[in-house]
């Protein structure tokens, strides 16, 4: 089973985020359960959601102590929330930043761990250019299956496809394309420093 | 010779004779075809204004709707009386569901028929001012809202008759009821701003709203028919007094119900879409005293001690409904 | 089809299918996504005919389904909580005119303190109504008891509830097969009521009934869940052999087979259970899990049968009898009545309280060894509880109790001075 956690504001579309996700893993004949940790609803308010992925019917149901992959939207949660806690020892991390993992004071985090499986992107930017809107979780989900090798491209564009339609959906699949290759990118580097 | 025209003062009941009208103008129980809906063999007291006033409106929805017709009953008298068990005096399909939902009830009657196509159906609820004032009133105005297609009638009988004469907000000033008893500074109940139905009903914007009383049956009987021309939340709101609740006599129950209407207590007229359109003026105008005096549950205010204040307050009730309502025609006093 | 989507959407997709002829609901979380899926599918024109109607509260919403039920139509609401219990009333009227009703019930926490989340105090607290109430254990298990709750309350002429857990189900979005109009119009065929208003025949419905037959009217009702027992699983088996998969029935056993240890549990929790159970049995423990699905009518003989072998079991249950211990427990006990069986209630999850894999492994560990005591609060701060306790000692003026205890855990931010 394959756990992943995301961390965001009220307003970023976490819980769509881990729906599609959860799509994406559908449409390729895998089974997963998606649900946010629902408290209040509240535009900025932190959000936490949650994915389970496996090849099985999932029956657990309480909340991911012990992600396998963890998904940030917003940066100003690191110093508020314990984003981190409980995160697998080879898990992954897709920090919705445009700034390094240093800069943010992060390196601790990284240290024991498979740096290869770090990586940040400018989601907001990414969603601003191809949306018009800020919006990062259609890029940090695209993102993250390029990082974590979990699915392909396309079966993140039908989870897209699925969800919108007409220019919005040209929007964010032109978006996914764009954070998906640079992520990929990002992990030649990685790969060659 | 000048005409002169000849006032039946009750043109259209058995007093004067429907055989001087042509059939059509005649009133349904004078029909031997009438639909009975609430048949005799019911408990109710003797001189009861809501039995009258039930059989008067149910046979007339009846022959409006060429016999077409579902009833939702609130719990209180009309439901207690009609069925006791083990018998039932209706003839039509009836149903008693709870004490504060029979204008909902009857919304789900309604829509069972829309969506069933069944569109000659109709749906009647009724209940007394307890239910319709006060516990059903959260239900009464949603069906209102939505203009469910459903006559609601309300029989204003001004307290909690069934379980022994309680104050409802429909309970007029100045009367005694087992709650607001005749004893203190302000014996009876208290002056507040009243709860008028039949103008909530207005504010909500239906298609028809009317009040009647059982002193003008044949008034009744037409406004429930023209109700039936309509579809839609429609109410009409009957007053009909109660010999044991009120402490009248039980020959007295037309009377009491002419006088409320002459000294201008009880103003009665119609209003369509939220706008007065019509409006039964005063013949013979009252003093409310010769209304208040004929019920026990006012005679704390006469006697020896006479509330002379408390009777000039509830005159001034009557002087207002007569301007706001224009009650009297021009010229009378 | 097999889909993925939201618990909520899937249970309104079934509802759709069942062709309900009046839906009437008042929103209230976790419930309303259900009902802003069938209020579109109407308004779209796509669910036809039907009419929805939006009611002014909850109390409405089962008198406007009494309506329109006795005027033989079929009749769907969907609530929870305080929703409930402000329809409470109209519920236990339902019941007594015998209307088969289908009302979804996402299971959510009683106030007050307010609270959202779920448990299963909302549905237990109306078992004694009259109504049916079925337990699903997943979203394919809800959207399927569904299609045959309408058919159970039909035949029987009784009102039924589908209990589902508030967000734990109808907010989780995974895979569900849904099925065919054809498929569900060969199981549910359309409604023929045993008492109808109707100008043709009259009837009076709603009559007082006095001293001398309110014993045999509630006896029949009693005897109609009765029957249910037998017709349930009658109806589930039914519905295996036509849509190929096992939802429903009175119970679910998991391993009781030689097992020394069952855990008895309903709705969603039991994945996590047999999750734990299976990572238990891995390392040689004799342990099961029994489901029960069915909760009213309770399934006395069934959970006998499953308990009778084993040497313990524990009632892991999401509600509370304030001053008395478990519900679920209490019903399993008088089924095992004369066995001599131990038995011990955990009461978990309350208010949304999460129910983590690694308490269960201790609390089934402490069974086996029988070291639990007759009822556990499962994770229960006693730090928080004994200070507040402390606090009412000293004072009397102690202040609102959820209150005081949010300071403590540093929800709310503490007062100066």
């Amino acid at each position: 089973m394959f756990q992943i956690r995301v961390h965001g504001r009220g307003g970023q579309g976490v819980v769509t985020a881990t729906e599609m996700l959860s799509v994406a893993a559908f449409e390729e004949g895998r089974h997963a359960q998606a649900f946010p940790s629902f408290g209040s609803e509240r535009t900025g308010a932190p959000v936490v959601a949650f994915c389970r992925i496996d090849d099985k019917e999932i029956r657990l149901r309480e909340p991911i102590m012990e992600p396998d992959a963890l998904i940030i939207q917003d940066p100003t949660l690191l110093h508020q929330i314990d984003v981190f806690a409980g995160l697998k020892q080879d898990g992954y991390v897709l920090l919705n930043t445009n700034h390094s993992f240093e800069e943010l004071g992060l390196a601790d985090i990284l240290k024991g761990r498979k740096a290869e499986r770090f990586c940040t992107l400018p989601a907001n930017e990414i969603g601003k250019k191809h949306i018009g809107r800020p919006i990062p979780n259609v890029p940090l989900i695209a993102g993250f299956a390029a990082l974590s090798g979990m699915f392909k491209l396309e079966s993140v564009v039908l989870a897209i496809n699925e969800k919108f339609s007409g220019k919005i959906a040209e929007g964010n699949i032109a978006a996914a394309t764009e954070a998906y290759n640079l992520v990929k990118e990002q992990m030649k580097e990685s790969g060659h420093a | 010779m000048s005409f002169q025209p000849v006032k039946f003062y009750q043109t259209g009941t058995l007093t004067v004779g429907n055989r001087l009208l042509a059939p059509d103008e005649r009133s349904v129980q004078a029909n031997q075809m009438r639909s009975n809906s609430i048949n005799s063999g019911h408990r109710a007291c003797q001189g009861c204004g809501e039995a009258l006033g039930a059989r008067y409106a149910i046979d007339a929805a009846m022959a409006a709707s060429n016999n077409q017709l579902i009833a939702a009953n609130a719990t209180g008298c009309l439901e207690v009386f009609s069925t006791p068990y083990p018998e039932s005096s209706w003839q039509i399909p009836w149903i008693h569901s709870l004490f504060g939902n029979a204008p909902a009830v009857a919304t789900g009657i309604a829509a069972a028929m829309k969506v069933k196509g069944k569109n000659d159906v109709r749906v009647v609820a009724q209940g007394g001012d307890g239910s319709t004032t006060d516990i059903g009133f959260g239900c009464l105005s949603g069906m209102f809202e939505r203009n469910d297609d459903v006559l609601y009638i309300c029989y204003d009988n001004q307290a909690y008759m069934n379980t022994g004469v309680q104050r409802s907000s429909a309970t007029p000033p100045a009367a005694r009821t087992a709650t607001t008893m005749p004893v203190g500074p302000e014996p009876g109940n208290v002056f507040g701003q009243g709860k008028n139905l039949p103008e909530i009903a207005m504010a909500h914007g239906i298609p028809y709203v009317a009040t009647a009383t059982v002193a003008d049956l044949r008034d009744l009987e037409d406004k429930v028919r023209h109700a039936m021309t309509f579809r839609g939340a429609r109410y009409i709101h009957i007053f009909v007094p109660c010999p044991l609740g009120w402490g009248a006599a039980s020959h007295d129950t037309i009377l009491l119900a002419r006088l409320a209407k002459e000294t201008g207590i009880f103003p009665v007229f119609e209003a369509e879409h939220g706008e007065v359109t019509n409006v039964l003026k005063i013949r013979h105008r009252q003093p409310v005293d010769e209304y208040l005096k004929l019920q026990k549950r006012f005679a704390h205010l006469f006697g020896k001690n006479p509330h002379l204040d408390v009777i000039a307050k509830i005159q001034e009730i009557a002087d207002r409904n007569i301007r706001k309502y224009k009650l009297l025609n021009e010229g009378e006093q | 089809m097999l889909k993925q989507m939201e618990g909520s959407k899937a249970v309104a997709e079934a509802v759709g299918l069942c062709r309900p002829e009046v839906i009437c609901a008042y929103p209230i979380s976790p419930q309303t996504h259900i009902v802003e899926a069938l209020g579109e599918m109407v308004k779209s024109g796509k669910l036809t005919p039907c009419e929805f109607i939006n009611v002014e509260s909850e109390f409405a919403a089962m008198s406007v389904a009494i309506g329109s039920s006795a005027a033989g139509a079929r009749s769907y609401t969907a609530t929870a909580s305080q929703g409930l219990l402000f329809m409470v009333e109209a519920v236990y009227n339902a019941s007594g005119l015998g209307l088969p009703i289908v009302m979804t019930v996402a299971n959510r926490a009683i106030g007050a303190p307010i609270n959202i989340w779920n448990d299963h105090s909302d549905s237990l607290s109306q078992r004694d109504s009259g109504w049916m109430q079925l337990f699903a254990e997943t979203n394919q298990e809800a959207v399927d008891l569904h299609i045959q709750a309408f058919r159970l309350a039909e035949e029987l002429s009784m009102p039924i509830m589908v209990c589902m857990d508030g967000f734990i189900l109808t907010h989780a979005f995974e895979r569900v097969d849904i099925p065919s109009q054809e498929q569900v119009d060969k199981y549910l065929p359309p409604f023929d009521p045993r008492q109808v208003l109707d100008p043709a025949e009259p009837v009076s419905i709603g009559a007082m009934v006095g001293p001398e037959a309110f014993m045999e009217v509630k006896y029949l009702a009693h005897a109609k869940q009765m029957q249910a027992i037998d017709l349930i699983p009658q109806l589930a088996n039914e519905f295996k052999q036509q849509f190929g998969r096992d939802s429903g029935g009175l119970v679910r056993t998991y391993f009781t087979e030689g097992a020394e240890t069952i855990i008895i549990a309903m709705g969603s929790v039991l994945g996590t259970i047999k999750d734990v159970v299976d990572e238990m049995r891995a390392e040689g423990h004799k342990i099961g899990v029994l489901g029960i699905i069915s909760y009213r009518p309770f399934p006395l003989a069934e959970v006998r049968a499953a308990l009778v072998n084993c040497k313990r079991f524990v009632v892991l249950e999401k509600s509370l009898a304030v001053g008395m211990g478990g519900i679920v427990a209490t019903d399993v006990r008088m089924a095992v009545t004369g066995t001599g069986i131990k038995g011990f209630t955990a009461i978990a999850g309350l208010g949304g309280r999460s129910i983590p894999k690694s308490s269960l492994h201790s609390l089934f560990r402490q069974a086996e060894k029988e070291e639990l005591q007759p009822v556990t609060f499962l994770d229960l701060d006693w730090d928080v509880v004994n200070k507040q306790l402390e606090r009412e000692k000293l004072t009397r003026r102690s202040g609102p109790i959820a209150e005081n205890i949010l300071h403590d855990k540093g929800i709310v931010s503490a007062k100066f001075g």
